[in-house]
């Protein structure tokens, strides 16, 4: 144990390996730091195929023959050899529902500490944030949120959807966003999940929407399209959103799981597929990532219940946007995703006691769902703010009158997208 | 309600036909015999009726050859195919029984991964006893299965399902690829165990391919017709597709569910890819603009039984696409004289479905 504070050169060391996938040359290190820079990155589980390479290019004797010793090999040809995306593209958005995320980011460790990380902490929470060393990451707090988009604003981040605003502020292209309540699966043969690494494949390979492939993903490896698949719908188009599952805990409503305490989530369903375009389906925000730039402004925190809680059988935010990006993709011609990653979600809460407290989620679906599924937009609609104006025009007109939260779901939907608009020209 | 003990399946032995085409033999069936011997078998024999074709013993058959289905049909023989396994919708016709489960004569027992064989017939009727779901997709699949349900967000209103009218089951080892794929990647083979059955969305279309399937003949049984295709005919290898655009139209017509996933059966021959690719050369360009004809099609509402629907289709058949070649002109006048078959065949008051949609 130290009782002596770190040196400041232990500590560039240490700023150097946080940043370290920005670096395109090593070489003018002295040997010493590079050799303890190495050292340090191997321990931080951050040594992948591009920063082994760039160690390499070094040329130094120590750094050759620690590699030798080690037996490090390169990674052999990788399954999609086309897929690359640079760990600078990626952001991993954490809304952390307790301030405490030291065994969440542990149990990530090795799959998060190559990305940067934007933690928001829910803003009714109290305590400070508790973040291992190691990670690359950002963190706004209540008072950044209101710094940042005005206090009124603040109250449309609470709970779950604080990681709206990571969604937000970030200017990369891919977002990955994960429950803290969830931790890396196992595969059928006992393999830990990379969940990033499944999100980022199902993200940069073609959705297939116009037809059914019943081979399921074609673009995975051992897959193809199946005979009777045409071939003019063979390339595919870009995927907007991938919607992982989830071992264990499966994100079911609290009637279903109080009926069912037993109920646990064992099949894991080796299988990614295209939700056809014009199905609707239930996005669940536990496990999912997304573009961006093809889709940012249709996830949107603007479906809350007037009771809404902090266990997710409490809300249904992630179900309301998650409609609105797939009537958005179906429009524009992007795909969705379902199926792989699972994550393994912990134990948490009481089904009985939500459904005590919370009933008006499961009975507002009965109108969400057709409202959707019918739900046309018009030619004049390009981008996905133009088409979340549009969606939110006919919530106000068609649902607002049922109920006073698809108004406000509606007025909210108009703001998000000019907070949208605000953020992206400061920035 | 959660209990722990699962009913058995019902095994339906005096509700369900298999049936099977076939040219050469049926050996294969020696390997299916735990699974099937309840069942009665009905065999097409394709090609050269005055072949004996052996069927092993010990089980309950009928066997047609082309000169049974010229006797039975008489004219109307002429929408039945010949050297193609097409000649199998023969079989739906003749069958008395409310379920049909049809399987390619070079097709086994599959294992799962836990090394149990697979009773893939008991996985059919699993699947066509219980509700679909194509109204809105459940992301964690068939929500009937022991160890799932609808997920958070399904509305309860949906949660009922639709009737399962076809069961659409895969294929390990030798996967169902078009000629080219299969000259590209002639060693590839399904490894893949997806342990998932899932229902179709209504207003998707997929390619349904014959070799493992079931359906509920009362259901659809009308529109499982399997085309004009092999002798005479300019293509193959399309038949299977062909009904399942029809049936996948007619489904989400009339309100039933179409499911895919499991069972697998292990697929153990692969034919020629260079005859599969002149047999399938016009449908791949054919397709093109086949399925932006399914896509589009809608049915009238006054078309409440599968026969109204699928006499309805084939007259858009005719007018639709008779401009890509005339062979289509030939399909829908045999799509007419199917149903006219059928109808004859199984005089029963035309099966309504209730109201279209």
């Amino acid at each position: 144990m130290r009782t002596d504070p770190p040196s400041l050169l232990s500590l560039a060391i240490d700023s150097a390996l946080l940043h370290i996938s920005s670096y395109s040359d090593l070489s003018f290190l002295p040997e010493h730091i590079l050799e303890d820079l190495f050292l340090r990155t191997l321990r931080a589980g951050k040594l992948n195929e591009k920063i082994l390479k760039l160690f390499i290019a070094t040329g130094k004797e120590e750094i050759l023959s620690l590699i030798g010793a080690f037996n490090i090999q390169c990674v052999l040809t990788p399954v999609l050899p086309t897929i690359s995306v640079r760990d600078d593209e990626v952001d991993i958005v954490i809304a952390a529902i307790e301030p405490d995320l030291t065994s969440f980011l542990e149990e990530w460790r090795a799959v998060f500490s190559r990305f940067h990380l934007i933690i928001i902490k829910d803003p009714d929470i109290k305590g400070e944030l508790k973040i291992p060393g190691g990670f690359n990451y950002d963190t706004y707090t209540k008072a950044d949120i209101q710094q940042i988009i005005g206090p009124s604003n603040a109250a449309t981040f609470s709970g779950y959807s604080c990681r709206y605003f990571g969604y937000l502020l970030s200017k990369k292209k891919y977002i990955i966003s994960i429950d803290d309540d969830c931790i890396p699966a196992k595969d059928t043969k006992g393999i830990q999940v990379d969940a990033i690494a499944q999100h980022i494949n199902n993200l940069l390979t073609p959705a297939t929407p116009f037809f059914f492939n019943t081979l399921y993903d074609p673009f995975c490896k051992g897959a193809d399209f199946v005979r009777g698949y045409p071939f003019s719908l063979r390339n595919g188009v870009s995927c907007a959103l991938s919607c992982g599952l989830w071992l264990n805990l499966a994100d079911l409503d609290a009637p279903t799981q109080a009926l069912k305490p037993e109920l646990r989530n064992t099949r894991y369903v080796d299988a990614v597929l295209t939700v056809p375009a014009r199905a609707m389906m239930p996005m669940s925000g536990i496990n999912i990532a997304f573009d961006r730039e093809l889709v940012g402004p249709a996830l949107l925190p603007s479906f809350k219940l007037a009771k809404e809680g902090k266990f997710r059988w409490e809300t249904v935010e992630d179900v309301w946007t998650g409609m609105c990006v797939k009537v958005v993709c179906d429009h524009l011609g992007y795909g969705v995703k379902t199926g792989l990653p699972y994550v393994w979600r912990k134990e948490r809460g009481n089904a009985i006691e939500s459904l005590k407290k919370e009933w008006e989620g499961v009975k507002l679906m009965e109108e969400v769902v057709p409202f959707f599924q019918s739900m046309k937009l018009t030619p004049a609609a390009k981008t996905a703010e133009d088409c979340v104006i549009e969606i939110a025009a006919a919530v106000k007109e068609q649902l607002g009158r049922i109920d006073p939260v698809f108004t406000r779901a509606a007025d909210s939907m108009v703001e998000w997208v000019q907070l949208w608009k605000t953020v992206k020209t400061r920035t | 309600m959660a209990g722990a003990s699962v009913t058995p399946t019902p095994l339906l032995k005096d509700e369900l036909d298999i049936v099977i085409p076939t040219i050469r033999n049926l050996d294969f069936l020696e390997m299916w015999r735990p699974f099937f011997q309840p069942y009665h078998l009905i065999i097409v024999q394709d090609g050269d009726p005055s072949k004996t074709i052996n069927v092993p013993e010990g089980f309950d058959y009928e066997l047609y050859n082309r000169d049974d289905i010229n006797r039975i049909l008489g004219p109307k023989a002429s929408c039945i195919s010949f050297k193609d396994s097409a000649c199998r919708c023969f079989g739906y016709m003749v069958s008395k029984k409310k379920y049909i489960y049809t399987i390619d004569d070079d097709c086994f027992v599959a294992k799962d991964p836990s090394g149990k064989d697979i009773n893939a017939l008991e996985q059919h009727i699993k699947n066509l006893l219980c509700p679909s779901t194509p109204h809105f997709f459940n992301t964690l699949y068939d929500p009937y299965r022991e160890g799932a349900d609808f997920v958070r967000g399904y509305p309860f209103s949906m949660r009922e399902g639709a009737a399962t009218a076809v069961s659409h089951g895969l294929w390990l080892n030798i996967p169902d690829y078009d000629a080219p794929t299969q000259l590209v990647k002639p060693r590839e083979r399904n490894t893949r165990y997806v342990d998932a059955v899932m229902t179709i969305p209504k207003g998707t279309l997929f390619p349904m391919c014959g070799m493992n399937l079931a359906f509920d003949r009362e259901l659809i049984g009308p529109a499982m017709y399997f085309g004009l295709m092999g002798d005479g005919q300019p293509i193959g290898r399309y038949d299977d597709m062909w009904a399942g655009w029809c049936i996948k139209v007619i489904c989400d017509h009339l309100g039933l569910g179409v499911k895919t996933g499991l069972p697998y059966i292990w697929h153990s021959k692969a034919s020629n890819p260079f005859v599969n690719l002149k047999k399938e050369y016009k449908g791949i360009y054919w397709q093109e603009e086949i399925i932006p004809f399914f896509q589009s099609a809608t049915l009238p509402k006054d078309c409440t039984s599968v026969q109204q629907c699928y006499l309805e289709l084939s007259k858009q058949v005719k007018e639709k696409l008779s401009a890509i070649d005339p062979y289509f002109t030939k399909l829908a006048d045999a799509m007419v004289t199917w149903i006219e078959a059928w109808d004859e065949l199984n005089p029963k008051p035309s099966i309504s479905n209730g109201p279209g949609k």
